[in-house]
């Protein structure tokens, strides 16, 4: 039922006793302001974070060759490791269920030109299931696929900067590019969330480029990503199983560390995991914080207000007021200021955030910013504080004998 | 009109208690103009609370026209008070914030009227203690004498049966207090019935019955010749 009465007297109130009303609503407000800033600025630390670790797989295994620094089983320091295409097959045979997707790579720097554009860039020849591990966008038309491989094709997937360099406005499928004096017919354009310097790059099956480069069966390194259901002890005794039997496969000394080098980002991962882990108790801490300190300072709001009107509470009484019509003034009138100035709070925060977002990239801070529904779920989260806060005290004081509300001065 | 039988009331002080009425039996009827006098302490303050339904009682009995006033929940008692009931105290009890005519429309509200009903109501009573042209001032813009008004004024709005007032010319000089009296005592010739607390003399011969407490206990009760106020304006 919508009592237009109620409303109005509930209005009235607000608008006369302007002092108070601020009060108890800069209150609010400033806690939605805080709640918005911090929470803000915390996720925009996250945000920087989770850049700078880009958006490759978090649970690749590199593995380079080297030279070996150690004489081993007869064979002399200084000898050079080459992978080759047997060297892929036996990883796949000897731990086949732990690899999630799995390439070897070759790379060349190349000169590439269409028409007569020209630059350099690096080619890299990989298996399709690259794709997946460099977390690659597809623009146009499709990435390596088996059938390359199968049959040697020279095609070439080039990335957006290439396009925008050689091709300018023209659509690059289809048209043949010239790699170091080879042509390949470009079948897809592709980018990368990591930018410019992933972007720089273009892609052939790796067998074209084998049997270009040199007709042998040579890799130059090796990329996998392990089964993301390893846990972390799972993945790094994976990797040492990897050095291991990579070791003794090419009768490499157990400690030499330069013959053969496995790069296992789970490493990382798990510092990275326990620092994000750790940012985001932070956050809740700080949300946490600063909606109790709101809660608090609305308790006392209305403790105070209900303390100032009990004069008024006793006179209403006196005229014939009931208890209910008491606390649902006070409580409507405390609800409303608490939406209003809540609803203020976030449009302020989020304007600074807005303001100084940009300018705080210098401290590491990117993109800050909070969801709307959570700082709803904050405002409204006050908003019953106040409402609590408010009912005791004002059910109290419907309560009181208007006899000793009268009384009080 | 009003019937109250050995009614008891006692305040408890720390351990003790402090036993303000002891066995009160009071009589009032239609048309009274009734003035409860008494030193501080004596008890009338309370007996006209209790009246008024602000306190309650700890024994006796009370029958307001009729009714029985016994073990009320506060809701019905805020009916009975907005119904039966109209309160002039001493320190008038306007809301601040509300000008002349709302304050006066605010029992109206309680009986809930609508809101262009009540108005008109409002102002018809303040036009009736000659604050029609100040019906938007608020009260700290009006004088004491004036605030009085709007608050008789007040007490008028929703037609009680009986007009409860406590210590009614207590923060107003003599001559705006004889104003007042002499509006009280217009309404009690037009019917009302009036109960009024107070400790001057000249304001209680103003009456037409005079209660005398003392110690808790009806010293004295007497009709008395009526001054009328009107001579001193």
């Amino acid at each position: 039922m919508f009592d237009l009465d109620l409303w109005r007297e509930i209005f009235q109130s607000i608008n006369k006793n302007r002092t108070r009303s601020l009060l108890s609503g800069f209150t609010v407000a400033f806690a939605i302001l805080l709640f918005t800033i911090l929470f803000g600025i915390a996720n925009g630390l996250n945000n920087t974070f989770a850049e700078a670790f880009g958006t490759d797989a978090t649970n690749s295994i590199v593995i380079f060759p080297g030279r070996t620094s150690k004489a081993h089983k007869g064979l002399q320091a200084g000898r050079r490791i080459q992978f080759k295409n047997e060297d892929y097959d036996y990883l796949l045979d000897e731990f086949g269920d732990k690899v999630q997707y799995i390439t070897s790579k070759v790379h060349r720097n190349v000169n590439a030109s269409y028409k007569n554009k020209k630059n350099n860039y690096q080619v890299r020849a990989v298996h399709p299931e690259y794709m997946f591990i460099e977390n690659t966008q597809i623009k146009d038309g499709r990435y390596i696929n088996q059938n390359d491989l199968n049959n040697n094709v020279k095609v070439a997937v080039i990335g957006k900067v290439v396009e925008d360099d050689l091709f300018l406005k023209t659509n690059p499928i289809g048209k043949y590019i010239n790699l170091n004096g080879i042509q390949y017919k470009i079948v897809g354009v592709f980018t990368d969330d990591e930018g410019y310097n992933e972007e720089n790059v273009i892609y052939t099956p790796l067998t074209t480029a084998q049997k270009l480069y040199g007709n042998n069966d040579y890799i130059d390194l090796m990329h996998l990503t392990f089964n993301p259901k390893l846990n972390y002890n799972q993945a790094i005794s994976f990797g040492n199983n990897i050095t291991k039997k990579m070791k003794d496969r090419f009768s490499v000394a157990r400690s030499d560390q330069r013959a053969i080098r496995v790069q296992n980002m789970a490493e990382g991962t798990k510092a990275v995991g326990q620092m994000t882990f750790g940012l985001n108790v932070i956050i809740l801490v700080i949300g946490f914080g600063t909606l109790i300190a709101g809660v608090v300072g609305i308790s006392n709001i209305m403790i105070f207000i209900v303390k100032e009107r009990t004069k008024e509470i006793g006179i209403r009484k006196a005229l014939g007021a009931s208890p209910r019509s008491i606390v649902s003034i006070i409580l409507i009138e405390s609800i409303i200021i608490t939406a209003i100035a809540g609803y203020f709070g976030l449009l302020i925060g989020m304007g600074v955030l807005e303001l100084v977002g940009p300018s705080l990239k210098t401290y590491f801070i990117k993109d800050p910013g909070v969801s709307t529904s959570l700082v709803i779920g904050a405002t409204i989260t006050l908003i019953l504080a106040g409402a609590i806060a408010g009912y005791l005290p004002a059910k109290k004081a419907s309560r009181i004998k208007p006899i000793v509300a009268l009384r009080n001065d | 009109m009003l019937k109250i039988n050995q009614l008891h009331k006692s305040y408890p002080i720390g351990d003790s208690s402090l036993h303000v009425l002891k066995g009160i039996d009071l009589k009032v009827e239609e048309g009274e103009m009734v003035a409860i006098m008494g030193s501080s302490g004596s008890g009338k303050s309370t007996l006209l609370n209790i009246i008024g339904m602000l306190d309650e009682a700890d024994s006796g009995d009370y029958i307001l026209d009729g009714l029985p006033i016994k073990d009320l929940t506060e809701k019905k008692a805020a009916v009975y008070r907005n119904k039966f009931l109209g309160f002039i105290f001493q320190s008038f009890n306007l809301i601040n914030y509300k000008n002349a005519l709302e304050n006066v429309a605010l029992p109206l509200y309680y009986q809930g009227m609508k809101r262009k009903e009540r108005q008109e109501k409002a102002l018809f009573h303040l036009e009736k203690v000659g604050l029609a042209d100040w019906a938007q001032h608020l009260p700290k813009e009006l004088s004491g004498g004036q605030n009085q008004r709007v608050a008789i004024a007040r007490a008028l709005a929703a037609n009680p049966k009986l007009l409860l007032a406590d210590e009614p010319t207590g923060a107003l000089d003599t001559k705006t207090s004889h104003e007042i009296m002499a509006f009280i005592q217009q309404l009690n010739d037009e019917g009302k019935t009036i109960l009024m607390v107070t400790h001057e003399e000249d304001i209680a011969s103003m009456c037409k019955r005079v209660v005398r407490l003392r110690d808790g206990v009806i010293m004295e009760d007497k009709k008395v010749e009526q001054v009328r106020a009107e001579q001193y304006v």
